[in-house]
């Protein structure tokens, strides 16, 4: 799609744009063909994907046939069903009704609170937990997505011994042998080597390990990693202090090449505290303001009011010119060319001391981290907006370095046995450690994991970790908040371990069960008279109470390393290393959900991609989708090409976690394994990298020329100065109806009457509704193909646009659903009335009558509808059926379907309701979409209840409708996004 | 011409009736069950009430086939020997549960909730027949959707006082008129006809 892509061209188109015109990609902007021919048709290129191997007679032949053995089919009665009930019934399980678990997902080690709903014993669907910090009801995709894998075929189903199937008592035979060689040794050979621990438990289990084998040695090490943080704040306060951040408080914040509101620890607590900072509602007429620093566009740099895209090395250059603007004597050059950013930037600190933020991100230096930590200690943020504790870690150590000393003594045969609890070292280690080869030599390695991946394959035993929804354990959030998980389901495969029942045979306790582990651990620790109600409580409320971490003062000393800094040299050409925003370090690669979620800003699915600025492009007379590659001493990988506007010039981001080789049939060989080019000692970038370009080509899957909209005023946005002065500016904006005359005939609303309002300034583009809805709603996932076709099927999708200059764009956000429009335009075409407004407004879709025309499709103007080209459901993974939730109809092939505004919980809340005679109280009905919300954007609710909470947002002066002058009267309308830039940068 | 006609009016005819007929709709035609329990011994010859054993039909979607403990409350103690009973003593000391056939199958796409349905009026009988007098177990209605919305778009000819629900054999003529108790119940007769009252 991109040979046409000319730069020359855009830059021509986009001096002819004017005043606020937002454009959706570059191939928009270039106006070239093949985007015309996108735009034009409904589903692009679905003829390309009709066999033509038969001709139109034979088809009709075939179909002629066929048509006659079905109308014979119809003739059988609907297969018997069969009811079986219970022997014993468990205590509050009511057949029929869900109920919701509190417990708690760990990613790189720090727990999230989570409620899981489960339908008779079957865990369906995953919301965040409103008691517990991290939290406060919201989570993000990964935690959303994460159901879908405990349910994955692909998971390594039993224990194998250098490749081939075993079992669980050969194994504990084997292992017994070894460690009973290793006991007179005292463990000189044996090696443990974990991920981040923050599980109490574990951390007791380990310390028994030290004392039963005195010098055997613990490793932990995760690839996205948090050692720059850890080591910023040995530099600044000379212990590892950690750092939490109270957003509430926060007027104005730094972001230094931080994603801080997406990924890390505290996220979704942070992109709630601020969002409310930050939305402007009511008679909230403040904002607080952004500033971001950043090398490879991220959320936050699109939500920023002022974004700058340096090279990596240049971060830390800036930092020392904002410690210096502030009053902080530090050395190092200065930037000219940024000069007066920063200077404004530094002003608006020192007035905002005590009410600014300073965030680094893990990307950058330990540096960086140290002078974070100065700055917001001499504006006397510290203790306010910025609150240190004692780590939460059980052991926080650097991690590179912890694996490196592991790697050496395996490569030097010290080590007889190797424990490896969870993780992918084989495949997620930096290149140059040789990890993999280390691995061969070690006469027992055993390995925990979910899958049979590439460590599996090395490791002379595999044995299958248990789910954490199939298991109990315990960890700590970022602020030290403690959660017992409790499992919901028993483990669906046999010869499973969790990491504490492994431990506890390596101690020497064979048989015990993860239950009696973790909940004498418990019994040991509490002090308080009755342990059974204290074990209860904390199961129920999903935190054990009074766990959270005191603040505590630390004072910074800034070392003269970091004071005076050294000459930053300048690196050449980069390559950055980031997570990727969906599969993470590799470790989801396996979940379709993941896989299919549209990456943010890129908008790619299935695949990863080397990062390029516009510029770049150019001068290498690149194009999207050519493969080039990447040499960084004698080490390279090919990568195809993504032009992403905002990257800065001379550097490509690659995500890691692709490029996988045992992955599970979902994961396996998409994208290329930028681990390839990843060293130890600069695990987040890598300078002096030669790239060349190749002749091959790779299609990519994006999804952002889908559904456009050609050019209209959809998304509107001001500053806030600008919204002071004239607060219906969203509503001016747009063109309004010629005539308010319909053929639909007047609907009359007198009960409920739902709607919903996404606020545009609180949106992140973080993708959480995307993955709630799709596993509330029973949303299948297409595949590569299929969404090259067009054809993915995600009932909410968020668009992305960008307005300005294509070096340096502004980038807005907005989340699309089904508008629920009034005088519905899908409804009056449809010739079978499969598609019709109920009286509480719904514009529903009838599954049953649906015959496939999709004339309702062709006429949608949001371009909301997904059809079901093709039987996408699984129907012959058995336990992928068991996530299904049962409130909502699996859809089958040759059916159009679309955002339901949730009717299961409107339906379940006006049962309730008229089973108490009384309405359904503002708040009672919760979609997927709006529960998972970390900013809480979305708001559901009875617009013609005046006093709720979705009545209030719709009297907003911002409030508008998506082409309003198509008199539709859509249900879903949004509030402009309103920003507050600096007047003196602006 | 005429032939024709009378042929295809032949097939239409005995079409219709087989649509209709018990064979196809279930209706009238006892179900074959592990077990051949009588409702009509359980609930005329012992009385017992329809909640002893369908527990959740008040606040749940699904009224509830009891576990087989439920069963063994008596059958420990009467009939403990029955060779007819013999799958239920197996059951409860292997622990292995009994396996039902349904009797009332909707569509998978259809959402059916018997709480609101006992809440606001509508009586077992409604839909399950004088099952007081069913020796063994069979269909009375053929859950066809015009049977359903036959009484969605006019359920006051169908509407009981909340404490006639589980009264078998009841007469309307015995209690208030439906037109005030669909207005006691607070029954919107205009939502019972969307879709999404049974649809999602």
């Amino acid at each position: 799609m991109a040979d046409q892509l000319n730069i020359d061209t855009i830059r021509t188109n986009l001096q002819g744009k004017h005043g606020d015109e937002y454009w959706r990609s570059l191939e928009e902007l270039a106006e070239t063909d093949e985007f015309r021919e996108f735009l034009h048709r409904e589903f692009p290129r679905e003829a390309a994907v009709w066999d033509e191997s038969y001709g139109r007679r034979q088809f009709l032949m075939l179909m002629g046939a066929s048509l006659a053995l079905g109308g014979l089919n119809a003739c059988t009665k609907q297969p018997a069903e069969r009811i079986v009930p219970y022997v014993k019934s468990p205590e509050s399980l009511v057949p029929g009704e869900s109920l919701s678990f509190a417990t708690a997902m760990v990613q790189g080690g720090y727990a999230a609170g989570i409620l899981v709903t489960s339908h008779m014993g079957r865990p369906t669907k995953i919301e965040g937990n409103p008691d517990h910090p991290a939290s406060l009801g919201a989570t993000d995709a990964i935690t959303q997505a994460s159901v879908l894998s405990l349910y994955d075929p692909d998971r390594s189903q039993v224990p194998t011994n250098r490749g081939l199937i075993s079992t669980r008592d050969k194994f504990l035979q084997e292992l017994e042998s070894a460690l009973r060689a290793q006991k007179s040794v005292g463990g000189a050979g044996l090696r443990i080597l974990t991920e981040t621990v923050t599980s109490p438990t574990l951390g007791a289990q380990l310390r028994e390990l030290r004392r039963q084998f005195p010098k055997a040695q613990w490793h932990q090490y995760e690839p996205v990693n948090l050692d720059n943080e850890r080591q910023g704040a040995m530099l600044a306060f000379g212990a590892f202090a950690q750092s939490r951040y109270h957003l509430d408080k926060a007027d104005v914040v730094v972001a230094l090449d931080s994603d801080f509101l997406i990924h890390g620890p505290g996220a979704v607590r942070y992109a709630r505290d601020f969002a409310q900072k930050r939305k402007v509602a009511g008679d909230k007429k403040t904002m607080n303001r952004l500033y971001a620093v950043e090398c490879s566009p991220s959320n936050v740099g699109a939500v920023a009011d002022h974004r700058l895209a340096v090279n990596s090395r240049e971060v830390e250059t800036l930092a020392r010119m904002i410690a210096r603007t502030v009053g902080i004597a530090v050395g190092g050059p200065d930037l000219p060319q940024h000069k007066q950013w920063i200077e404004l930037l530094g002003q608006d600190l020192l007035g905002n001391r005590g009410s600014s933020a300073l965030i680094a991100g893990p990307y950058q230096s330990a540096n960086v981290h140290a002078l974070v930590h100065a700055i917001n200690q001499h504006l006397g943020n510290a203790g306010k907006t910025v609150t240190y504790s004692d780590p939460v870690e059980i052991e926080p150590v650097d991690q590179s370095e912890s694996l490196r000393a592991l790697t050496q003594e395996m490569h030097a045969g010290a080590v007889n046995t190797l424990i490896i609890l969870g993780g992918n070292p084989a495949y997620d280690t930096p290149a140059d450690l040789e990890f993999k080869q280390a691995l061969g030599k070690i006469p027992l390695s055993v390995h925990l994991g979910l899958y049979n991946d590439e460590t599996a394959a090395e490791s002379t035993w595999h044995v299958p970790q248990a789910h954490y929804l199939e298991t109990w354990s315990d960890a700590r959030a970022y602020d030290g908040t403690t959660t017992i998980l409790q499992p919901l389901i028993s483990p669906l495969y046999g010869g499973v371990f969790s990491q504490h029942e492994l431990l506890e045979e390596v101690l020497g306790r064979t048989g015990r069960k993860s239950h009696d582990i973790v909940k004498e651990y418990w019994r040991d620790r509490t002090r308080s008279g009755d342990f059974e109600k204290f074990w209860e409580i904390s199961l129920n409320d999903g935190v054990v109470a009074n766990t959270s971490l005191p603040a505590k003062s630390f004072r910074v000393r800034l070392p003269d390393s970091v004071r005076n800094g050294s000459a930053q040299k300048n690196s050449g050409f980069e390559v950055l290393f980031r997570p990727d925003p969906t599969i993470w370090d590799g470790r989801y690669s396996n979940n379709g959900w993941l896989q299919e979620l549209p990456k943010p800003l890129t908008t790619l699915t299935w695949d990863n991609a080397a990062l390029v600025s516009p510029s770049t492009a150019e001068s290498q007379n690149l194009e999207n989708g050519n493969v080039i590659e990447l040499r960084s001493g004698d080490r390279t990988i090919e990568a195809p090409v993504w032009v992403l506007p905002g990257h800065v010039n001379n550097a490509v981001t690659v995500h890691l976690g692709y490029g996988r080789t045992h992955a599970g049939r979902v994961g396996k060989k998409r994208g290329f394994n930028a681990y390839a080019l990843r060293t130890s000692a600069s695990p987040w970038s890598a300078g002096s990298v030669v790239l060349a370009k190749t002749e091959k080509r790779v299609r990519l899957a994006a999804t952002q020329m889908h559904h456009s909209m050609e050019g209209r005023q959809l998304v509107r946005s001001a500053p806030l100065k600008e919204f002071l002065a004239n607060p219906n500016f969203a509503k001016e904006l747009g063109a309004v109806p010629t005539s308010e005359q319909t053929l639909h005939g007047q609907h009359e609303y007198d009960g409920y009457a739902w709607g919903m309002s996404i606020d545009l300034t609180a949106c992140t583009g973080c993708n959480a509704c995307v993955v709630a809805c799709q596993s509330e709603n029973n949303i299948p996932i297409v595949g590569k193909e299929q969404v090259l076709a067009g054809r993915e099927m995600h009932w909410i999708r968020i668009d992305r646009y960008y307005k300005g200059s294509i070096h340096d764009p502004e980038t807005v956000f907005q989340p699309v659903t089904c508008m629920h429009c009034e005088n519905a335009p899908c409804e009056v075409v449809c010739p079978v009335a499969a598609t019709v407004h109920d009286s509480e407004g719904l514009n529903v879709m009838v599954y049953n009558r649906c015959i496939g025309t999709r004339y309702c499709s062709n006429n949608c103007p949001y371009k909301v509808r997904r059809f079901n080209f093709l039987q996408y459901s699984e129907e012959d993974e058995p336990t992928i059926a068991m996530q299904k939730n049962p409130e909502v109809t699996v859809r089958s092939r040759g059916v159009m379907e679309k955002c339901s505004y949730c009717v299961q919980r409107i339906s379940s809340a006006r049962i309730e309701a008229k089973k108490e005679s009384r309405s359904i109280r503002d708040g009672e009905v919760v979609t997927a979409c709006q529960a998972a919300c970390p900013s809480q954007a979305i708001v559901f609710g009875d617009i013609n209840d005046q006093s709720s909470r979705i009545a209030r947002l719709k009297a907003e002066p911002h409030d508008y409708s998506l082409l309003a002058e198509l008199n539709t009267k859509p249900r879903t309308t949004y509030l402009a996004k309103v920003t507050n830039p600096n007047d003196k940068l602006a | 011409m005429v032939v024709l006609l009378l042929v295809l009016g032949i097939i239409a005819w005995a079409a219709t009736g087989i649509y209709k007929a018990g064979y196809t709709t279930g209706v009238g035609v006892p179900v074959e069950q592990p077990i051949p329990f009588s409702h009509e011994h359980h609930v005329n010859g012992l009385g017992i009430s329809c909640e002893y054993c369908h527990v959740s039909v008040r606040e749940a979607s699904f009224a509830g086939i009891p576990p087989t403990n439920t069963c063994m409350t008596c059958h420990s103690q009467i009939w403990n020997t029955s060779p007819m009973l013999a799958p239920v003593r197996a059951s409860a000391s292997t622990q292995r549960p009994l396996s039902w056939v349904r009797v009332h199958d909707l569509p998978d796409f259809t959402y059916f909730n018997h709480s609101i349905h006992v809440n606001k009026g509508i009586g077992c009988e409604t839909c399950h027949g004088q099952v007081d007098k069913m020796p063994l177990t069979w269909r009375v209605n053929t859950l066809f959707m015009s049977w359903c919305l036959d009484c969605h778009r006019n359920p006051e000819q169908h509407l009981r006082p909340p404490d006639e629900i589980f009264t078998m054999n009841w007469n309307p003529a015995d209690g208030k008129p439906g037109k005030e108790l669909a207005a006691d119940y607070g029954i919107n007769v205009k939502q019972l006809s969307d879709c999404s009252i049974c649809h999602r």
